[in-house]
C-alpha cells in the first residue's frame, strides 16, 4: 500500500463531527417522524392525510409567503452584498478589516438579540422614526415593525454574511489581471465588468444566493418577531401546529416537506459548487 | 535600421523624462528615448529595474508622476488604458478562462463594436496567424502554455493595433519553447509591420528579437542601442555582465593615444584596449572584453603584435558547458579571465594549473570607468 499513514485518508477526524451529527440531529429527526406518523395510520391513510394538509389554505398560503419573502430576502441580500464583497476583494489593511469585522461580528451575537435590537430602531417610537419626525421628513410614524418591511429588514441583516462571505471568496479568486487585460485590449469598464467579471462571479452569486434561500425557508425568529399577521412563514406554522394545536403529525408532514425542499436545493447547490471546481475558479 | 516592413508609419513612442514614484522611492527616473514605428524595442533589466513599471505607465495602468509618454505626437498620459489602444500581452496570458479561444480573440473587436460578419473573418486571421485555427472551441485550461501564449498574440494584433505591449510574454515557458515562440513573435512583428515595445528580464531573448534594446537599472536606462552594439560595446560595467559573461580587469590608465589606452594592473600587467569615452592617465578603470574573443594558446609562439594583448597565466579551473568549455585562467594576483573556446573538436579543454598564454585583439577590449 502506498499509504503509510495510519490514519488513511484523514476520515477519521470527521468521525467525532459525524457521530455527533447523527446522535443530537438526524436519529433524533427519524425517532420524531417515525413517531408522529405512525400514529397516523396505514401508508395509504398517511399519504391522504399529508396531501390534504399540504394542500390546505394555511399551508399554500404559508409556502406562498416563505418563498415569496425568501426570493425578495435573497434579491435584496444579493444586491446589498456585491458592491459590499467587491470592496472587500479589491482592498487590503486597515479598511479591508474594519468593513470585515462590521459584517462578521453581528455573527457572533444571538439572532434573538440582533432581531431585537431592530425591533428597539424600527418601532412605532423607534430610533428611526424620531429622527425622521424631527427632521420633518415624515409627519407621522412609519409603520415597519409587524410588517413584510419589517420582516425584510430583519432578514437581510440577519443573512448578509453568508452571501458577502461566499461572494467575497468567488471574487477573491478572480486574477486582476484579466480585468487590467480587458482594459488593455480596449473594453470600458462597463463593459469589462459585464463579459468579464460578472461571468467570472456568477458561481459566487447563485452559491451564495441559494445558501441564503436556504436558511430563509426555514427561518423562525425574525418573522415571528417582526412579522404581521399575514406573513406567516412555514416554519412558524410548524411551531403552531405544535403549541397551539398540539397536532403533532401535522408538524411532522410540513417539517418532512420543508426538508425535502431544503435538502433539494442543497443538491442544487452542491452541483454549482462542482461546477464550479471544475472552472478552476 | 531594418523598418522596411513598417506599413502605415504609425506607432512611434516617445518618452519625455517619464516618472514614477512609490512611497518617495523613484521606481522609474526621468526616463526619455524614442521609438520608431515598426520597431522592436526591449526594455531590458533585473527585477526591479523599473522596466514593468515603465511598460505600464506606457500601458496606462500606471499613472506618470511626471514627464510626458507621446504617441506619434500626442501625449497620452491622461487616456485612460482602454482608449489608448495598444494590443497588450501578459506575463501569466490572462486569458478569460469563462470564454473559449473564439470569443477571446474576439474580445477586442467586440469591445470596439466592430460588426459581426467582420468579427469571425478578423479571428480567423489571427488565429491562422499563431497556428491555432483547429482550437476555436477550446478553454484556456484545455490549452498547453505555448497555446495560451500564442491566444494571447492573437488577442493583441486582431485588432490590426500599430502598438503592441508585452510584458514578459515568454516567462513561464521552457527553453526550447521560448527559443521557437520568440522567432514566432518576430516573424509575426515584421509581418504586421507593428511597433513591439517588449520587457524582459532574459538577455538573450532581447537580442534575438530586437531592433533596439534598452537597458534598464535601478529605474534609469543606462544604455539604447541595437543588440551587437550593447554587447560589444557596453557602456557600463553592470551592462557588460549582465548581458553573459564579462571579463572586467582592474586597472589604472597609464596611457592615452588617440581612442585607444593601456591598462596597468596591479599585478603590472600593461593591456591595452579601446576608448569610448574621453578618460583621465591615472584614472582607475576595468578593461572589458568578452570571455569568447579571448584565444588560449601553449606557450610556445608567444605573438608580439602590438595590436594584440597577451597575459601569461595558470588555468585554475575548467567546465564542460556542452558546446562551450570554459576556462579561468589567473593572469595576475586575484586577476581571473574567464575565456570560452568553441568545442569544436575533441581535446580542447585543458586541464588545471597548466601554464597557457592568453590573447585577444586591442581592438576586443573597452575601457569601462562606470
Amino acid at each position: 500500500m502506498a499509504r503509510s499513514n495510519k490514519f488513511g485518508d484523514g476520515s477519521v477526524f470527521i468521525l467525532p463531527a459525524v457521530l455527533l451529527l447523527v446522535l443530537v440531529l438526524v436519529a433524533p429527526l427519524i425517532w420524531f417522524f417515525i413517531q408522529t406518523l405512525a400514529g397516523v395510520g396505514t401508508a395509504a391513510e398517511l399519504l391522504t392525510q399529508a396531501w390534504s394538509i399540504i394542500t390546505s389554505r394555511a399551508v399554500v398560503t404559508a409556502l406562498a409567503t416563505t418563498n415569496w419573502i425568501s426570493l425578495l430576502v435573497t434579491l435584496l441580500v444579493l444586491v446589498i452584498s456585491y458592491p459590499l464583497a467587491y470592496y472587500l476583494a479589491n482592498r487590503q489593511g486597515l479598511r479591508f478589516t474594519l468593513v470585515l469585522f462590521c459584517i462578521i461580528v453581528p455573527y457572533f451575537t444571538s439572532i434573538i438579540v440582533r432581531t431585537y435590537s431592530w425591533m428597539v430602531l424600527i418601532g412605532r417610537n423607534g430610533i428611526i422614526n424620531q429622527a425622521l419626525l424631527s427632521l420633518g421628513v415624515i409627519t407621522e410614524p412609519l409603520t415597519l415593525l409587524y410588517t413584510k418591511t419589517g420582516v425584510l429588514i430583519g432578514m437581510v441583516y440577519v443573512l448578509l454574511p453568508y452571501m458577502v462571505l461566499t461572494l467575497y471568496a468567488t471574487m477573491k479568486a478572480i486574477d486582476p489581471n484579466l480585468m487590467r487585460a480587458a482594459r488593455g485590449l480596449g473594453a470600458n469598464g462597463f463593459y469589462s465588468f459585464t463579459r468579464i467579471y460578472f461571468p467570472l462571479s456568477v458561481y459566487g452569486v447563485v452559491s451564495g444566493s441559494l445558501i441564503v434561500f436556504i436558511v430563509a425557508i426555514g427561518f423562525f425568529i425574525t418573522p415571528a418577531l417582526m412579522g404581521g399577521p399575514s406573513d406567516v412563514m412555514i416554519a412558524m406554522l410548524i411551531e403552531r401546529s405544535v403549541e397551539i394545536m398540539f397536532d403533532w403529525s401535522g408538524a411532522a408532514i410540513m417539517s418532512l416537506f420543508l426538508l425535502f425542499v431544503t435538502l433539494l436545493l442543497y443538491g442544487v447547490y452542491y452541483r454549482v459548487t462542482d461546477v464550479r471546481r471544475m472552472m478552476g475558479a | 535600421m531594418n523598418h522596411s516592413t513598417s506599413g502605415q508609419g504609425k506607432g512611434a513612442i516617445e518618452l519625455r523624462q517619464v516618472t514614477k514614484r512609490y512611497n518617495n522611492e523613484c521606481v522609474v527616473d526621468a526616463v526619455s528615448t524614442t521609438i520608431a514605428p515598426g520597431e522592436f524595442f526591449s526594455l531590458l533589466g533585473p527585477s526591479g529595474s523599473g522596466k514593468t513599471t515603465t511598460l505600464m505607465m506606457i500601458a496606462g495602468f500606471a499613472e506618470v508622476d511626471h514627464g510626458q509618454i507621446l504617441v506619434d505626437g500626442t501625449d497620452i498620459v491622461e487616456v485612460p488604458p482602454q482608449r489608448r489602444g495598444f494590443g497588450m500581452v501578459f506575463q501569466n496570458y490572462a486569458i478569460f478562462p469563462h470564454l473559449n479561444v473564439f470569443d477571446n480573440v474576439a474580445f477586442p473587436l467586440r469591445a470596439r463594436k466592430v460588426p459581426k460578419d467582420q468579427i469571425k473573418e478578423r479571428v480567423s486571421k489571427a488565429l491562422e496567424l499563431v497556428r491555432l485555427e483547429r482550437f476555436v472551441d477550446r478553454f484556456s485550461r484545455q490549452l498547453s502554455g505555448g497555446q495560451q501564449q500564442r491566444v494571447a498574440i492573437a488577442r493583441a494584433i486582431v485588432f490590426q493595433p500599430s502598438i503592441v505591449l508585452m510584458d514578459e510574454p515568454l516567462g513561464a515557458l521552457d527553453q526550447n519553447l521560448r527559443y521557437q515562440m520568440q522567432v514566432e513573435i518576430k516573424d509575426i512583428q515584421q509581418r504586421l509591420g507593428m511597433t513591439v515595445v517588449y520587457v524582459t528580464h532574459d538577455q538573450e531573448e532581447a537580442m534575438n528579437m530586437s531592433d533596439r534594446i534598452a537597458i534598464m537599472n535601478s529605474g534609469k536606462i543606462e544604455q539604447v542601442g541595437r543588440p551587437a552594439e550593447i554587447y560589444e560595446n557596453p557602456a557600463t560595467k553592470f551592462i557588460a555582465r549582465f548581458l553573459g559573461e564579462a571579463n572586467l580587469i582592474e586597472g589604472t590608465i597609464e596611457e592615452v593615444s588617440g581612442d585607444v589606452a593601456v591598462l596597468r594592473t596591479a599585478g603590472g600587467l600593461a593591456l591595452s584596449a579601446r576608448l569610448t569615452e574621453p578618460v583621465e592617465r591615472g584614472a582607475r578603470a576595468n578593461l572589458f572584453v568578452r570571455p569568447e574573443r579571448v584565444a588560449i594558446a601553449s606557450e610556445v609562439g608567444i605573438a608580439t603584435d602590438p595590436a594584440v594583448n597577451c597575459a601569461n597565466g595558470r588555468v585554475v579551473q575548467t567546465s564542460f558547458l556542452g558546446n562551450i568549455l570554459r576556462h579561468s585562467i589567473e593572469i595576475g594576483p586575484d586577476i581571473l579571465v574567464t575565456v570560452d573556446v568553441q568545442n569544436a573538436s575533441a581535446g580542447l579543454l585543458r586541464t588545471a594549473q597548466e601554464n597557457v598564454v592568453l590573447s585577444w585583439p586591442v581592438a576586443d577590449g573597452v575601457i569601462l570607468q562606470r
